[in-house]
């Protein structure tokens, strides 16, 4: 979106930095910023509920978003190696997937009331089951 | 001697957008679950309580570090050499300091699903 938007506008230069606003102006550059508001916004959501290397290469999906879009929408062409980058991040996607979001700490449980409770009232479970049972709280 | 600059200024995004992502990571853990505190507080206050936080500040001051060293490699380098090489970089760094300074437990699943998605990130963005 950006750099459609940017592409539109023409190179800015340092001497005529009323382009810069020309550049705001223009709606592909302003849906473009408001995207990045809304990613950095949902990623810094997620890093408060899963672990930065959880997040992290969950978020790289969308390179392989991107490749897609590329080939399907803009019909451009991808050579089978950058097939066989999608297939690597996929799978190393998956891969995390399957295990635990979160790393337990001791402390982590204090700073959240509501998981406090949950832990104190079922001290038998074990770190992995703690983990998951604010989930399963009703409240 | 062109090289030496570009893989400098490489390493210089991929130093700046770890540190960046580690403090973001830590601001977030101290903020807490943001879905919970939205129902408790609502959402202006959850905004506030990050946009508060000097380890979010600092953090967004070193991705945008690493944001305008990646235009100063852009123009000393290809960008064949430097988006993949910065992009696969960072996230290997990134799982090195969540082990440290995060203190995350970064077991032989999540170091294969890290390799993978570099490998990965580096050959589509090659």
């Amino acid at each position: 979106m950006l750099s459609h938007g940017m592409k539109q506008t023409g190179s800015i230069s340092l001497n005529h930095l009323q382009g810069v606003i020309f550049a705001i102006l223009n709606p592909w550059v302003a849906i473009g910023i408001l995207l990045l508001l809304a990613f950095f916004s949902t990623y810094m959501t997620a890093l408060s509920w899963a672990d930065l290397t959880y997040v992290l290469p969950a978020t790289s999906l969308g390179y392989v978003l991107l490749a897609l879009v590329a080939r399907f929408l803009l019909r451009e062409h991808v050579s089978p190696l950058r097939w066989l980058g999608i297939a690597l991040i996929t799978g190393g996607v998956g891969f995390i997937a399957g295990g635990p979001e979160l790393t337990e700490h001791p402390k982590a449980a204090e700073l959240d009331d509501q998981r406090a409770v949950a832990a104190t009232s079922s001290p038998l479970l074990s770190k992995d089951a703690s983990s998951r049972a604010p989930n399963g709280v009703r409240s | 001697m062109k090289g030496v600059y570009t893989w400098g200024a490489i390493l210089v995004i991929v130093f700046a957008s770890v540190v960046g992502d580690v403090l973001l990571a830590r601001a977030m853990k101290q903020v807490g679950d943001v879905g919970a505190l939205r129902r408790r507080v609502g959402l202006l206050a959850v905004i506030r309580r990050t946009l508060g936080n000097p380890n979010f500040l600092f953090g967004v001051i070193a991705m945008a570090v690493a944001f305008f060293s990646l235009l100063f490699a852009l123009s000393w380098g290809d960008v064949s050499l430097v988006a993949p090489a910065a992009a696969s970089l960072t996230f290997i760094g990134n799982a090195v300091a969540a082990k440290i300074f995060l203190h995350e437990r970064v077991d032989r699943r999540r170091w294969i699903a890290a390799s993978l998605v570099a490998a990965g990130v580096a050959l589509l963005a090659g």
